[in-house]
């Protein structure tokens, strides 16, 4: 073994002061020279959960969900509008009742046909509390839901009343509220069909899922690679321009950063926080840096008296004391851009992003911000204290950048303290349990591009990710009204009027915009990233 | 995912037998040469072991050495105000990773803070944190592990049983569990932890030490003369199993300053406003292809540190070992 | 001896009890993992209260074990947060980092040693003086750093090796890691060597020895470093218990999907089996460590014996 290895250094040592090429296995077989038939390697964690639609809630699940599986509806994957995919129509009169006809010709890749039957047998086991799924709020729109998912006690009915099937192609959805832009919601992962396979054998079929998108799973080895290979009788438009992907499991992503660089892998999504200020020097233009559809904020406890009503000029005086250009600039080295409002670029002007919207109020100026927090009373007990889970995501030094920014404007060197909290699971219980004494990180990946869906779930009356139990009447009628609006371009001005509401109360601080970013190597063209951050893996073309 | 930091070697921390105290104890009484060892026992003896080690000790130009390092450390961690005025909570971020510049001589880190002035101020909870914790392991792993190599059989069994479950604790585990419910910003529950951790390692080698050491024909022969278990073991077994337990020690006691690190890293370790070189060698690591100077000053320090107590631990080593006068 | 044996391997059987209650205990002290599957957004009552119940988290805490070593007994150790049997995480897990470990002792035993020796019967010299600034720059440098270091020079830059281990994870691929992670150690092993050999080199054996004439090579083989090897033989018995469980870092520069990386990902995600599977498998290592090590204390020093 000692005189092969020295012969496999010696062999790549030449190699590497031929070419830059490195040396290691080549994992993926012959290359197809551009013809389509090139199987590319990409990075992935491992996903939390099995790999049904309705329960995947994370990017790594719901990257391999985006490949083999195609709903409804499809985010445009560049301006990230709702198109028609398998719906042929979807028609309402009262914006309540929804009649859905699906496409002929679509079957999964077992070769079973594409139905209504495929979309509402899905929808009612992802409703279903017996499954467990935890995407299933997704369906409480729907009528019926409480019956078969009550908030406690065991489910009346097997089956959401608001769905029906007419034939087999068409079916109905009754919601239990007016929703004007609910087809919008159906580009989701959670609405996607299901084959008879995932009832009948569902452990095999978890173990290899099947689906009807452009790839179909060759193997899964849990923890290690999924071997995504294209399905050649894939009826959609947006058939894969390559032969395969394959997903490897990596446990950091420098590792899969630093294989990037050694040609070991082909796409790396998610540069890591330290290699930022080397990435263009590393990859020169094979370096994608774009807007994705999350917000990070800083939301405060309202159940908390000093922070909670009465204080906006407090909430606002802090929000005046960040320096948002110099954090991300300095921290983030521009793959974060300022927030202006409650929403993200993504969604378009025609969407709801508005830039600006929060006003003076986000804007950095630290003698304002000094006087507006010393008018609001100063801080609480002097003190200030950012709280975050620190185990994901460099969040720590951000927040310490934050609290300098704070500390620089008030004139004490140690007025803001960073609350670190060890793991996300305990963070999220100390959220659950209110236990929040201070301004706490609260990001926002959106699930669908709708500028409901950066406004409701957040800052809604009790809604599921209101965290601060912020409470407003003037901003929860607004929200009706806007999900009632028929027309499309009113509801998202309604949403705005709302939105204006966030920026007179400052629910929350909306500290920047995070864009997605990758690293490719040289074999791959036409990479680019989705709004949500993940690769348009269909249309990377492999030399 | 958080990246860059050392949880490695976080597992089983290390650190140091009976010596090391005695060591502590007669540097900060270096102008009083006392007549008598620190056991009670040697009282009126004019040439006990210990005293002569004293003796020899005093002479050791590596003892000197190391003795003027530790005051020197000790002096900046109490007054860091002697020799640096930068404030070193006092941060730019428009400064952020840049070199020295003037009454900056070490220049910034990522928050644009001053590296010079954090790298003194940083002295106190780290010097604090390793000189305690490597005692209070040392004291504690020596006893536990000198019993358990002394008496043998059931003694053993127990003790050394116990040792391995906490030693089967992972530090991140540990870490979470015990110092997240703690909200002190000192530096106590840190060493604490450390200790609670560390000492098995260390009885394990004070226990194999003991195992040879009271194999030796000397302590054989003072077995058969009825000597005291107490006195074979503070006389004849201590003296000649001290010397790899002091070698683990005073190497531990750099990764201990270091795991403080991993601690804060967590979450769960020193808190800020404190400032201590675990915490800015663990955010230097990250940045090390962009801005290696944050790296090379607190790890400077760290050194030094290392380097004092590894000499201190030599010379007193030396001064115990009869067959070097 | 046979009966000390057989004696040691009894006493698994507490430690075993002991150490799957105080881990399981502690994870459990964690919190509640639930929630936490749930991403930014608050889980839904119904559906968290099922997964509570699948994962048995609705019961006490002493039931929770009763049930968990129940399960035990049954060969089941319970599904890890990716919905992998542990067993199975298990199975991949152990042999890869036990390779790792093999290659970390390897170099440690070898490197360690003969540096001990050189500096221990050079003390003073600037061989030792050399050695003592490398120990010192191996402990003050973090891993993170060397490893980073090592991997982006070998990996990237030089293109000598491959910079991340595959999933076969062959001993070739595990040689820059074992280094990395063999450092730290290293350091200890020099330094107990070279105080060991230090003491010793003046021991009456060792003269009587030299004096009988026999060759210097076998003086320090034979005499010299037989008699030095308690404390180190010590040392990196308790360091594979260190090196299986907490090479977290290397592992994950260098992604190695191995038990570190496992272990920490079964505590940051608050999941029991992972955790206390993992770790009630390390202690046994320990003590299958300790017992060797034991046996070795008699090999090294025929004065030692075990009734």
């Amino acid at each position: 073994m000692r005189r092969s290895l020295h012969a496999r250094w010696a062999a790549c040592a030449i190699a590497a002061a031929l070419a830059a090429t490195a040396c290691g296995g080549d994992d993926n077989g012959g290359s197809g020279g551009g013809d389509g038939t090139g199987v590319l390697s990409s990075s992935w964690g491992d996903p939390q959960n099995p790999l049904e639609p309705a329960n995947t809630n994370e990017v790594q699940g719901g990257k391999v969900l985006d490949m083999i599986f195609r709903g409804l509806k499809r985010y445009d994957p560049e301006t990230g509008e709702a198109k028609d995919m398998l719906a042929e129509s979807i028609t309402t009169d009262d914006s309540q009742t929804f009649t859905v006809k699906v496409k002929d010709g679509w079957t999964f890749s077992n070769g079973e046909k594409v139905t209504a039957k495929s979309f509402v047998d899905a929808w009612n086991y992802g409703a279903n509390v017996d499954n467990a799924q935890k995407n299933a709020y997704f369906f409480e729109y729907i009528e019926g839901y409480d019956e078969v998912h009550p908030e406690e006690g065991e489910p009346t009915a097997k089956t959401l009343s608001g769905l029906k099937v007419k034939d087999d192609r068409t079916f109905t959805v009754k919601l239990s509220q007016k929703f004007s832009t609910w087809p919008d919601t159906l580009g989701y992962n959670a609405f996607a069909p299901l084959p008879r396979a995932f009832f009948d054998d569902h452990d095999a079929w978890v173990k290899k899922p099947v689906g009807n998108g452009p790839y179909q799973v060759e193997s899964y080895t849990k923890g290690s690679v999924m071997k995504l290979r294209k399905w050649d009788k894939y009826p959609g438009d947006d058939k894969a321009q390559n032969g395969g992907v394959d997903l490897k499991v990596y446990t950091d992503n420098n590792a899969a950063y630093t294989d990037l660089l050694a040609g070991n892998l082909d796409l790396a999504d998610d540069i890591p926080a330290a290699q930022l200020k080397n990435v263009e020097n590393d990859l020169g233009d094979r370096y994608i840096n774009q807007p994705a559809g999350i917000i990070q904020t800083l939301a405060f406890p309202f159940y908390d008296d000093a922070w909670g009503e009465g204080k906006e000029q407090l909430r606002k005086g802090i929000s005046r004391a960040i320096n948002r250009e110099q954090i991300t600039e300095q921290i983030f080295s521009g793959t974060r851009t300022p927030a202006t409002d409650w929403t993200s670029p993504v969604l378009g002007e025609d969407g709801g992003y508005e830039k600006g919207l929060c006003g003076e109020a986000c804007e950095y100026d630290p003698a304002e911000a000094k006087k507006m927090i010393e008018e609001a009373g100063g801080l609480p007990g002097g003190k200030i204290t950012l709280s975050s889970n620190v185990d994901t995501g460099s969040h720590r030094e951000w927040l310490d950048a934050v609290c300098n920014s704070i500390n620089n404007a008030v004139g004490r060197d140690s007025a803001c303290t960073v609350n670190p909290v060890g793991t996300f699971a305990d963070y999220r219980n100390q959220i659950g349990d209110q236990r929040m004494k201070g301004p706490f990180r609260a990001g926002w990946q959106m699930d669908y591009p709708l500028i409901q869906n950066f406004l409701q779930p957040l800052y809604y009356t009790n809604a599921s990710s209101n965290d601060g139990k912020w409470s407003n009447k003037e901003f929860d009628k607004l929200v009706d009204e806007a999900n009632a609006e028929s027309d499309t371009g009113k509801a998202v001005e309604t949403f705005q009027e709302a939105e204006k509401v966030l920026a007179e109360e400052m629910p929350a601080i909306p500290l920047w915009y995070q864009n997605g970013s990758a690293g490719y190597s040289d074999k791959l063209t036409n990479v680019k990233l989705n709004p949500f951050s993940v690769p348009v893996y269909d249309q990377i073309k492999v030399a | 995912m958080p990246d860059g930091n050392d949880p490695d070697r976080a597992i089983a921390p290390t650190g140091a037998g009976g010596s090391a105290d005695l060591a502590m104890g007669e540097a900060e009484t270096l102008e009083r040469p006392p007549r008598r060892g620190p056991d009670g026992t040697d009282t009126g003896k004019p040439r006990s072991l210990w005293s002569d080690a004293w003796r020899e000790l005093r002479r050791n130009p590596v003892f000197i050495v190391s003795a003027l390092l530790i005051l020197f450390l000790v002096v900046i961690s109490i007054w860091p105000q002697l020799i640096v005025s930068t404030n070193p909570l006092s941060c730019d971020l428009s400064k952020s990773q840049q070199g020295r510049a003037p009454g900056h001589p070490f220049g910034y880190d990522t928050q644009g803070c001053d590296v010079y002035a954090r790298t003194v101020h940083g002295a106190r909870a780290s010097v604090t944190v390793g000189v305690c914790a490597t005692l209070g392991v040392a004291l504690l792993g020596g006893l536990i592990g000198g019993l358990a190599g002394f008496f043998g059989g059931w003694a053993d069994a127990v003790l050394s049983r116990a040792a391995d479950i906490f030693f089967g604790i992972p530090v991140i585990l540990g870490g979470l569990v015990f110092l997240s419910v703690v909200t002190s910003t000192t530096v106590w529950p840190v060493v604490g932890f450390i200790v609670l951790l560390g000492w098995p390692q260390i009885a394990r080698i004070a226990r194999g030490a003991v195992i040879t050491a009271k194999e030796n024909d000397y302590v054989q022969a003072a077995r058969a003369l009825g000597a005291s278990n107490r006195r074979m073991l503070l006389r004849h077994v201590a003296p000649n199993a001290v010397a790899p337990v002091i070698v683990v020690a005073t190497i531990a006691l750099g990764t201990y300053i270091a795991l403080e690190a991993t601690l804060s890293f967590l979450g769960v370790g020193l808190r800020p406003p404190t400032v201590s070189w675990g915490i800015d060698i663990s955010n230097a690591a990250s940045q090390i292809r962009n801005a290696p100077h944050m790296l090379l000053w607190p790890a400077g320090a760290l050194s030094i540190t290392v380097l004092a107590f590894i000499m201190l631990g030599d010379a007193v080593r030396d001064a115990l070992d009869p067959k070097l006068r | 001896m046979g009966r000390y044996v057989i004696r040691r391997l009894l006493q698994m059987i507490p430690v075993f009890i002991g150490s799957t209650f105080l881990i399981f205990v502690m994870v459990y002290a964690l919190g509640d993992p639930v929630a936490a599957l749930f991403g930014d957004r608050a889980p839904d009552p119904a559906t968290a209260a099922r997964i509570r119940k699948e994962l048995y988290l609705d019961q006490p805490l002493w039931k929770q074990y009763l049930h968990y070593m129940g399960q035990i007994f049954r060969g089941d150790f319970g599904t890890a947060f990716n919905g992998q049997p542990v067993l199975e995480l298990m199975a991949t897990a152990f042999p890869v980092t036990l390779r790792l470990t093999l290659v970390a002792v390897v170099i440690e035993v070898i490197v360690g040693i003969v540096l001990g020796v050189v500096s221990g019967l050079r003390r003073g010299r600037a061989v030792d003086t050399g050695l003592l600034f490398l120990t010192l720059i191996v402990i003050s440098v973090p891993t993170f750093v060397t490893g980073y270091l090592l991997q982006f020079l070998f990996g990237v830059k030089w293109g000598l090796v491959r910079p991340s281990v595959s999933t076969d994870a062959t001993f070739e691929e595990l040689l820059l890691p074992g280094v990395v992670l063999a450092l730290v150690s290293l350091a200890y092993v020099t330094r107990l060597t070279r105080t060991s050999i230090a003491e010793n080199v003046r021991g009456d054996y060792v003269r009587t020895a030299i004096a009988k004439g026999l060759p210097r090579r076998r003086v320090i083989v034979r005499h010299l470093l037989r008699n030095s090897l308690i404390p180190v033989v010590t040392f990196i018995g308790t360091d594979i218990g260190a090196l299986m469980g907490g090479a977290i870092v290397t592992e994950r520069i260098f992604n190695i999907h191995g038990v570190g990386f496992q272990l920490y990902q079964g505590i940051l995600r608050n999941n029991s089996p992972t955790v206390v599977g993992f770790v009630t498998i390390l202690v046994i290592v320990f003590l299958l460590a300790n017992l060797v090590v034991d046996l070795l204390y008699a090999v090294l020093d025929p004065r030692i014996r075990y009734a």
